[in-house]
């Protein structure tokens, strides 16, 4: 199976076809029709049957690592286990049939789960309601500071132009405040990623319009001042946003509303078992404390009695979405805090961060751990201990591979130069984490031992190591790309 | 204990041992206690499965599937069993953007061939992996053309479908870029408005194919206007319909986008869908989203890599082409397997029944005497008409037979308040186009 290695259109025969379609009806009405509008040629899409396709990506995602082939502590991901009721249900012929622009008289119960599952969102954060129409966290957060610029001009503000991000930060974060069109004040963290408060009043001023914090940080490391980092803010009229990349850390511990967050989004597929889908799609509800609502983006779900309805708002940001967002990934994240409820949704931040601790103390000895205290839902190290051998961060994720594991996520945060985040998520036994750290001390050793070993790393996966120089230098990005420079 | 978490007590007590822990409390003590949860969530109770089956089942319920007959940004298409099942693969599935390329040659591998179908479809040199939405991939557009001439104005077309409109208001208004609009001429862009319109601040043009009223535009002399002007022009169209239409690439258009829902991906109430971005190869360093290249490991082997990562937000930060982060990656793998199935002989078919199932119930439409035409041009699947029937009772009537059509552009524009919107794919019998005729007509 590791030798497959063919693209679609390399199995093509012309005359082949994977579909059976109804014939044409008469000869009334023939595409022809169209003329001069029609296009020369047809596209040179491959020419299959059925089961060369299902064989194809068969083959395909057998090349893949999934959460459920193996362990995927990658940091800042939340590679939680997806439970299969959550597909089942998104995969009901009484969801996928709906079109989005239906009277709401007939969409009542997609309606009723968009309004509950934005009531449990806003419980589980502390705030007033939610919006899940962003697509994506990083969506999630435009939208959330379009609304905090819309908050400022709405009171006639016109000068909060920047916008506070610490150096620690998501690259997401300031990426969209640059593109929500705000400047960005980046101050420096403290040793432990931590926001320098110092730094923080010298740079708070009536031009600042927010500042944009993940907490736990991405050290996954609690920032203890917080409260004190959300008075200063909106004692100078700014707005606080919290980036929930992080929030699984905090269920059942606290509520971003409670810590003084007036904005927030939450990625659905990190925190609430979303499948991550090779890279999407994912789903970036932003939640706005009380007094923000109206800014909320169109279209709203509204609820009148026993009725729901789909309202546009006035005062609204605008719209950042052709419909509602990603339907079927926010229907699983319904299903999945129904079947926690109360009872267990309180556990999850507990259990992620027994879990990261446990991995933290068990290989501090072998791993290098720049700051040596507790870890919340996922930890840091920064290389190996032993860096006279000249074994890279790369090089141990690389051989992680080899010993079927996902690698962490590698050189993020950027405060250190090897960092290795590895987020093991409330999903994974002991067992697990001992096999784990079992094996990360073994390629500490190796790394002693035989270097070369990992330089080498990986072997036993469908492909080696890859010339990413090449690729971006020769740009093949296309089959036609690739006909081009190598022929058929 | 719970099923998704596998702590014993035992295995909690041996963590905590070698943690240095008494309590889980004790690794929160950087929470300040003022803001430390003490009561629970005011959540429902836990459900089980069986319980989570009737609940939804009756949720489900709420909800009244019809049979489609309108369109303006999803169509109901045919979506092959195929696909379904190779989507559930948990290896497609769970995984995350392929940072391991060595684990991941089954994404990498289906992206490249997802931007090769869709440069094939549009005529453009490059695709990226996907963006989230037509509206949003259109918004993404206009900072493309912003960054190429370092101007700051869009042109739209008021032909253009207003929930892509909208969004690319919204983004262009928090980042301070300009958009006029460009008035319609028997449901064409206005090609002397345009003109009139283009100015040295105009950093790009958005038109769209098949328009908001389902008419198939020729640009003809659109993008020279455009050009001569030094201007970006950016074509939105549903990319089913490239497979029999002209490509923007021939239409003159520098960057092509749009929705890949009509790739027979099910409506599922809005999402989640797929937006695709595609532009001529000197521009690919000012796209947005991932990029997939060829490339070869350490043996020699064809091995696919992301690539040009040196435009996004986790390399460039503020200075990014965009935020995008996770994109639709699963819904470009629905349209890849999608346009492998058809080939190029079964994505015409369906082009084909959609444009005579969609001629066949606008003839039987006028002949009801109940509608009559608001243009007089080419049109594939969808089309407008007015009516002189109460749309109320139309919609009530449409309902009541288990149909959805007819929508209103009222919202649009007051002037169309009694024009209808209708859509029509290879998915609709004969019988149901008749019969859906009937009830209209018998009112």
């Amino acid at each position: 199976m590791k030798t497959y290695d063919r693209l679609i259109f390399e199995l093509s025969v012309p005359g082949r076809t994977g579909v059976a379609l109804p014939s044409l009806t008469g000869k009334k009405h023939p595409l022809r029709e169209l003329g001069g509008l029609l296009r020369a040629t047809a596209p040179a899409l491959p020419e299959v049957s059925e089961l060369d396709v299902v064989r194809h990506y068969t083959n395909l995602s057998q090349k893949n690592f999934g959460v459920e082939t193996g362990f995927y502590p990658l940091g800042s991901c939340t590679m939680k286990y997806n439970p299969k009721i959550n597909d089942e249900i998104a995969g009901m012929p009484a969801f996928n049939q709906l079109h989005p622009l239906q009277p709401a008289a007939q969409i009542q119960g997609v309606l009723k789960i968009y309004h509950e599952l934005q009531g449990m969102l806003s419980e589980i954060s502390g705030l007033a309601e939610f919006s899940l129409n962003p697509y994506a966290g990083a969506q999630g957060e435009l939208t959330g500071l379009m609304i905090m610029k819309a908050y400022h001009e709405d009171k006639g503000d016109f000068k909060r132009k920047k916008v506070i991000v610490p150096d620690a930060a998501h690259g997401t974060n300031p990426a969209s405040a640059a593109l929500c069109g705000f400047d960005i004040v980046e101050i420096p963290s403290t040793a432990q990623g931590f926001v320098d408060l110092d730094e923080l009043k010298a740079v708070l001023s009536d031009e600042i319009a927010g500042m944009m914090l993940t907490n736990p940080n991405t050290l996954g490391m609690f920032d203890r001042n917080i409260l004190e980092i959300t008075k200063l803010v909106h004692a100078a009229g700014g707005l606080m946003y919290y980036d929930g990349a992080n929030l699984n850390a905090i269920l059942g511990q606290c509520r971003p509303g409670d810590l003084g967050f007036d904005i927030m989004h939450i990625n659905l597929h990190k925190t609430f078992s979303t499948p991550h889908g090779g890279g999407g799609p994912g789903s970036g509800p932003v939640g706005v404390r009380k007094g923000l609502e109206a800014f909320l983006p169109n279209p709203q779900v509204k609820k009148d009695g026993p009725d729901y309805y789909v309202e546009k708002g006035a005062d609204a940001i605008g719209s950042v979405s052709g419909f509602f967002g990603n339907f079927k990934v926010w229907l699983r994240a319904y299903v999945y805090c129904l079947t926690l409820g109360k009872e267990h949704l309180k556990d999850v931040g507990r259990f992620a961060t027994i879990n990261a601790n446990y991995v933290r103390v068990a290989l501090k000895d072998d791993y290098r751990l720049p700051i040596d205290s507790f870890a919340m839902h996922e930890c840091v190290f920064d290389g190996l201990v032993d860096q006279s051998t000249g074994v890279t961060t790369l090089d141990v994720a690389k051989r992680l591979l080899d010993y079927g594991f996902h690698a962490p996520t590698i050189y993020f945060p950027l405060l250190f130069h090897q960092s290795i985040m590895i987020e093991p998520t409330e999903t994974e036994s002991m067992q697990t984490l001992d096999e784990f750290i079992a094996i990360m001390k073994k390629v500490a050793d190796e790394a002693k031992t035989d270097p070369d070993l990992l330089k080498r790393a990986p072997t036993t996966t469908p492909v080696t190591r890859i010339d990413e120089v090449y690729a971006a230098k020769k740009m093949i990005l296309t089959f036609q790309d690739f006909i081009a420079e190598n022929g058929r | 204990m719970f099923k998704y978490f596998p702590h014993t007590e035992s295995d909690l007590a041996a963590m905590r041992a070698k943690i240095g822990i008494a309590a889980d409390q004790d690794m929160f003590v950087d929470i300040p206690e003022a803001v430390r949860m003490k009561k629970d969530y005011k959540l429902p109770a836990a459900l089980s499965e069986i319980e989570i089956r009737a609940k939804l089942s009756e949720i489900a319920a709420m909800n009244r599937p019809a049979i489609v007959f309108s369109g303006l940004g999803a169509y109901d298409h045919y979506d092959p069993s195929v696909i379904g099942a190779l989507l559930s693969r948990q290896e497609f599935l769970t995984s995350y953007t392929p940072y391991q390329p060595e684990i991941a040659q089954g994404t990498l591998s289906y992206i490249f061939e997802y931007q090769s179908m869709v440069t094939m479809l549009t005529g453009m040199d490059v695709s990226n992996a996907s963006m989230y939405d037509g509206p949003t991939a259109a918004a993404e557009a206009c900072f493309m053309a912003m960054s190429m001439t370092k101007r700051n104005k869009i042109l739209v077309s008021a032909a253009v479908n207003p929930n892509i409109a909208e969004v690319v208001l919204t983004y262009a208004h928090f980042r301070g870029l300009e958009v006029a609009f460009i008035p319609v001429a028997e449901g064409e862009t206005s090609l002397p408005d345009l003109k009139n319109l283009l100015d040295e601040t105009v950093a790009g043009v958005i038109v769209q194919k098949p328009n908001y009223f389902g008419i198939v535009e020729s640009f003809d002399g659109v993008s020279e206007a455009i050009h001569q002007n030094g201007s970006v022009m950016i074509e939105s169209c549903d990319i089913s319909t490239l497979a029999v239409l002209k490509t923007p690439a021939d239409d003159g258009a520098d960057i092509a986008c749009g929705d890949c829902q009509s790739l027979g991906m099910p409506l599922a109430f809005g999402g989640p869908y797929l937006g695709y971005l595609a532009t001529k190869k000197p521009h690919v360093r000012r796209m947005p989203g991932r990029i997939v290249g060829q490339s070869f490991d350490r043996n020699g082997k064809r091995a696919f890599v992301l690539t040009l990562q040196a435009r996004e937000q986790h390399i460039r930060r503020e200075k990014a082409n965009s935020n995008i982060c996770s994109n639709q990656s699963l819904m470009a793998l629905y349209a890849t397997i999608y346009l492998s199935l058809m080939g190029p002989d079964g994505i015409k078919r369906v082009n084909e029944l959609s444009y005579q199932n969609a001629h066949k119930l606008y003839d039987l439409l006028i002949a009801t005497g109940k509608f009559t035409p608001v243009f007089k041009k080419p049109f594939l699947k969808e089309f407008v008409l007015h009516t002189s029937l109460d749309q109320t009772l139309i919609r009530q009537a449409l309902a009541d037979h288990g149909y959805f059509g007819a929508v209103s552009l009222a919202d649009y524009d007051d002037s169309y308040r009694d024009v209808v919107n209708f859509a029509v794919t290879e998915k609709r019998t004969q019988e149901e186009i008749e019969r859906f005729a009937a009830v209209v007509g018998g009112l």
